[in-house]
């Protein structure tokens, strides 16, 4: 009869050999099942004298035990290998592209509007639209501009009839939502403008934010602060900014805004015309007659008024060259900025 | 504008060089627009005296000449036909240095046909003094031999143009940018002298004025026995040419120079051309007036004119007319110096295609008070040049502007600039400026506002011209101001930007087109629309406000196809544009567009063309972005551009809010497309309405899913089937889908089998297996009634 040793020579070779589950399952019923031979050895243990037994006994439990842990660390190993060769042919070549929907955006004027519009969101300005073909009275008479006005000149208008324009400035916007509302106001009102000009500067159609604030006691101090902290935020750049005296017929005083030139940091290059300086937007105080036609007190409310030219800022934040391009609508163009 | 820095150096000493100088004009609002140097940079050129002038004996037309520096003599040949001994001329020596264009042109001795010549004699177009000439410059003999030309002419100046707005009227006159510069550098300004002409001539004219408002002041004068054939100096045609105008004649150059000297248009009128009264009054209907340019115009009636007994003369303030003209035959003129009002002139030279100095100034406002010393000025010189008698002034008045007061009150500069500015200095300021003050105290000054100043009516011109004078960066800035409320954000709308998001994340690029498009595309794009025409469109094709987004979207679809892309996603927001029973309407719309494969090529993916279900899938993305999409309905669509079995009306309530489908094959010919474009457009406010989210508790019951395949007629619409059973059903269906739609020989001629999903949950129990099949037999049921619908099994 096979001693409990040398059975456990025999298993521990057969595990070893067993290349499945289910062989390791015959082979634990075969040594340690119910009638397998180790099993059946424990049950022979009585016919071994009696001093004899323990001994023989603890032999016999070590070597059941051993069987067990073998033929579980061999299960779990045949699992591994088999989770492994399953896993290997699963493998995918995980350079190549993903599957998606391909990547739209919006357009650079777009996204400069709602840059815009957002850090002055962020001082609590609200965004207003308004009709892009106005009347005579918003675009021009409410705004300080009568009838042969010379500064009616420097606005090439496009009509549909006499009294009808096409807004030249989102000025009118102002007009009516100060119409519209009681004071405090503090909006800005972006959108786009047209004049009848088209050359390597000119589109006949481009896009204007114009800000208005009205409220009591607004200084000239407090015009200045905002146009400079916006065009610093804007530009996110510590640029220098200086207020040139200029003439629009709705503020008083009026002023040009210009910045350091974003390309050259002021010494002077083609984008600013060697300057150093570069003019972006028009400002001034709110003109006391165009407050009173729009219902509103000037000896007790004032406040200041600002507009820039969406295309040129754009311009400069991403340096497109020609402003035609933004309105051919090249998708190689408009994909540069998704 | 330009003028000569030379020139306003008479006038006042800024006591800075040219480049500070330019920097102050612009930051007071004068504008400058450039600098260019008054003559080319050349050296070593001085005043040469032709002391003879013989033919070269080997060329005919070169002539060996002796030129004097006045210490020296030296022999030079010469080509210019006007060489003379006598003259004077500019003597490029041996080792000067002329522009040479590209790179400097040195003078050296040299043999010209074997003659030696030491030097160059030059015309003006050599030393930059003129675009071209036909001979040696003449020098007035009054310059000093020897003396270097650039000082002897003073051609070290600078010619600075100025971009000036259209309120400063006062500075489009050597006097009155004088007076601003004395005012920005603190400086002493010269005033101009106006002689007292001596009446010597008994001619005259009677003048008046028949439109007292256009033209509240008329001055007129004759000056006989002129010699116009005398030629105007050179400084005074040197003046003209620095200020941008060229010398025409005596006459006309002194009216020039009183032009850009004073800011005072003048007219000079042939005096034997005139005949009875000269007037001012407003045109004639029809009448008819042929202009120094020969142009012939029709009047209109509000044009005011200046006119004699028989005819009109001129046109007030804007040009003369060629019957009454000077001419080299004139020997009597009858000078005119008039005030017009702005508003007489303002447009009348645009309105007949003309823009001239003249009505660029009055447009902007002459000083109403200058006119009797201008005229003086202006016979005085005259009579210096060409000689003559002055006849006496004839004056016709009418309405001239009130003297306009304004009061400041002090404390309102602090309010409006945010700096306290004494009142001291805001009176000296102003008094600079011209204002005089009529009363003051502590608090407040009423001054009066100079008669050049048209642009000063109300107390915050003068706080603007305190601020200018003061310097804008002088001026402090507060942070922006912090006085705000919160912001009103409304739950009940979401903004645009959030939908343009949604189609971003589609693949779709947003486009920016011209809100004007050609009416031909209008026409064939939305035929049912009535387009807004402009009157005065850039081009043709660019003559109509868009009736919709989609003609935009498909021109630029086509100009990306002719630049070799082949899959296209494009939306674009805004305006469109109708004319609706006399009423303009203008819609804020979103449209796409879609055309090509469904997903970019890849190495994985299906190469399907995108087709109907992707345009409407997008569409009720839009629409379920805001409210529940079973408010939507998708009825079979009748627009002219779209495919009449490939589209749909969207309809929101009984309201239609936009379209969708395939582009018409006709269209799509015509545009020459390969594949099939599919559009959508839609109104966006309605999809920016937003029902706030009501939350329902959940049903802890299970959910039961049923599905029912029927074979109905092929032109059923789902639809119908989907609100059959959705009515059957009632509250326990809490969701449906369409799953499978099959259509196939074995179902039968036009038939087509439609499988739909039905989920079933009921709120506070389990559903039994009874109301389970009844509710499904009772949706059967209708729809076999209604539709003639039969189970497919």
């Amino acid at each position: 009869m096979a001693t409990p040793d040398s059975l456990l020579v025999e298993a521990l070779d057969a595990i070893k050999r067993s290349n499945d589950e289910k062989s390791l399952e015959l082979l634990r019923v075969h040594y340690i099942g119910k009638k397998g031979e180790v099993t059946a050895q424990l049950k022979a243990l009585g016919q071994l004298p009696a001093d004899e037994r323990p001994a023989a006994g603890e032999r016999i439990n070590v070597v059941k035990r051993e069987i067990e842990s073998q033929i579980s660390k061999r299960k779990a190993a045949l699992a591994e290998e088999s989770l492994n060769a399953k896993l290997a042919g699963e493998t995918l070549d995980v350079t190549l592209p993903g599957r998606r929907q391909s990547q739209g955006g919006l357009h650079p004027i777009t996204q400069t509007i709602d840059r815009i519009a957002a850090i002055f969101a962020g001082s609590g300005y609200e965004v207003a639209e308004g009709p892009e073909i106005e009347d005579d009275y918003h675009n021009f008479e409410a705004l300080n501009i009568p009838a042969h006005h010379p500064a009616r000149a420097m606005h090439d208008t496009f009509y549909i009839d006499p009294a009808t324009v096409l807004r030249t400035h989102t000025s009118p916007v102002q007009v009516r939502v100060m119409e519209g509302g009681k004071p405090p106001f503090k909006m800005i009102c972006p959108g786009r403008v047209y004049r009848c000009d088209s050359d390597l500067t000119h589109t006949p159609m481009f896009h204007q934010v114009e800000g208005l604030l009205i409220d009591t006691d607004v200084s000239f101090a407090d015009l200045k602060g905002t146009v400079i902290e916006f065009l610093q935020a804007y530009f996110e750049a510590d640029l220098p900014v200086r207020f040139r005296p200029s003439y629009f017929p709705f503020t008083e005083p009026s002023a040009e805004v210009d910045m350091g030139c974003v390309a050259c940091g002021g010494e002077g290059c083609r984008i600013c015309g060697n300057s150093g300086w570069l003019e972006v937007m028009g400002c001034g105080m709110v003109h006391p007659s165009v407050l009173t036609m729009s219902g509103i007190d000037p000896e007790t409310h004032n406040g200041f008024a600002f507009g820039m030219g969406v295309e040129r800022l754009a311009m400069l934040r991403y340096g497109v060259g020609d402003l035609r391009t933004y309105f051919e609508n090249d998708l190689r163009f408009l994909q540069q900025f998704n | 504008m330009i003028f000569s820095e030379n020139w306003l150096r008479e006038f006042v000493d800024p006591g800075m060089k040219t480049a500070e100088l330019v920097d102050v004009l612009t930051m007071a609002g004068l504008e400058v627009d450039g600098v260019e140097p008054a003559a080319a940079p050349f050296s070593g050129v001085v005043v040469g005296l032709v002391e003879s002038a013989e033919q070269h004996p080997d060329a005919d037309k070169l002539s060996v000449c002796r030129v004097s520096d006045g210490e020296s003599s030296y022999q030079v040949v010469c080509g210019a036909p006007n060489v003379r001994a006598g003259l004077l001329v500019p003597f490029a020596k041996v080792g000067a240095v002329l522009d040479g264009g590209e790179k400097p042109f040195k003078i050296k001795a040299a043999k010209l046909r074997g003659v030696e010549s030491n030097g160059m004699l030059c015309s003006a177009d050599e030393l930059g003094l003129a675009e071209s000439s036909d001979g040696l410059l003449e020098l007035p003999s009054s310059l000093a031999v020897g003396e270097d030309i650039r000082a002897a002419l003073g051609l070290d100046d600078a010619l600075i143009e100025l971009d000036l707005t259209p309120n400063r009227g006062d500075c489009l006159g050597m006097i009155g940018l004088a007076r601003e510069v004395g005012v920005l550098a603190n400086a002493e300004v010269k005033a101009l002298d106006f002689p007292s002409v001596e009446v010597n001539s008994s001619r005259s004219f009677a003048v008046a004025t028949a439109a007292p408002d256009a033209c509240p002041k008329y001055l007129g004068r004759v000056i006989e026995n002129i010699d116009i054939s005398i030629p105007s100096p050179f400084w005074l045609q040197e003046r003209l040419r620095r200020s941008g105008l060229r010398s025409i004649d005596p006459v006309v150059d002194v009216t020039n120079l009183m032009l850009l000297e004073l800011g005072q248009p003048m007219h000079a009128f042939d005096a034997d051309k005139l005949n009875g009264t000269v007037s001012a009054r407003m045109a004639t209907a029809g009448e008819k007036l042929t202009l120094l340019d020969e142009r012939q115009v029709e009047l209109d009636t509000n044009t005011l004119v200046i006119a004699d007994d028989r005819q009109a003369l001129a046109m007030a303030g804007v040009m003369g007319g060629l019957a009454s003209s000077v001419s080299n035959q004139t020997q009597s003129i009858f000078l005119e110096c008039a005030y017009f009002s702005q508003l007489a002139i303002v447009g009348k030279a645009r309105s007949y295609g003309m823009h001239t100095d003249a009505s660029h100034r009055y447009e902007r406002g002459v000083d109403y008070a200058l006119q009797e010393r201008a005229l003086e000025r202006a016979t005085a010189l005259l009579i210096e040049i060409v000689g003559g008698t002055a006849g006496p002034v004839s004056s016709a008045f009418g309405n001239l502007p009130a003297a306009r007061e304004v009061t400041l009150t002090f404390s309102n500069v602090e309010r409006l600039l945010g700096v306290a500015v004494a009142a001291d200095d805001c009176l000296a300021i102003l008094g600079r400026l011209g204002f005089a003050v009529r009363q003051s105290d502590a608090q407040r000054a009423t001054l009066a506002v100079p008669s050049f100043r048209f642009d000063c009516a109300i107390e915050a011109d003068l706080i603007e011209e305190i601020a200018r004078v003061f310097g804008y960066n002088n001026l402090p800035e507060t942070p922006s101001l912090s006085r705000q409320s919160l912001p009103k954000i409304s739950e009940y709308r979401r903004p645009l930007a959030a939908l343009k998001q949604l189609l971003v994340a589609q693949g779709f690029q947003e486009a920016i087109n011209y809100s004007f498009i050609d009416p031909a595309l209008a026409a064939s794009v939305c035929p049912d629309q009535q387009a807004i025409s402009l009157q005065n469109p850039l081009s043709t094709e660019m003559s109509v406000m868009r009736p919709s987004i989609l003609p935009g979207l498909l021109m630029t679809l086509q100009y990306n196809l002719n630049r070799q892309r082949d899959r296209v996603r494009l939306f674009e927001t805004g305006l469109v544009f109708e004319s609706r029973a006399g009423e303009t309407l203008q819609t804020r719309k979103i449209a796409g567009l879609l055309y090509g494969k469904s997903q970019p090529e890849n190495w994985s993916q299906t190469k399907r063309s995108v087709d109907f279900f992707d345009a409407k899938g997008l569409v009720e993305m839009l629409l379920s972005a805001g409210a529940p999409i079973e408010n939507a309905q998708f009825p079979r669509g009748s627009h002219p551009s779209l495919h009449p079995g490939q589209s749909a009306d969207i309809m929101i309530g009984s309201r239609v809010v936009g379209i969708v489908g395939a582009l018409h094959p006709r269209l799509q010919r015509e545009l020459g497309l390969s594949q099939p474009a599919y559009l959508f457009e839609l109104d966006s406010e309605p999809l920016l309405a937003r029902t706030l989210p009501a939350a329902q508790a959940l049903s802890r019951f299970p959910e039961v899913n049923r599905d029912i395949a029927l074979v109905v007629d092929r032109d059923r619409a789902a639809s119908d089937i989907v609100r059959c059973i959705t009515e059957q059903a009632g509250t326990i269906l809490k969701s449906l889908k369409v799953f499978d739609v099959y259509e196939g020989e074995n179902l039968g001629q036009n038939k087509k089998s439609i499988a739909i999903g039905l989920t079933l949950q009921h709120p506070s129990r389990t559903l039994s297996d009874e109301e389970i099949s009844a509710t499904i037999t009772s949706c059967i049921n209708a729809l076999a009634n209604e539709f003639n619908a039969e189970l497919r099994l």
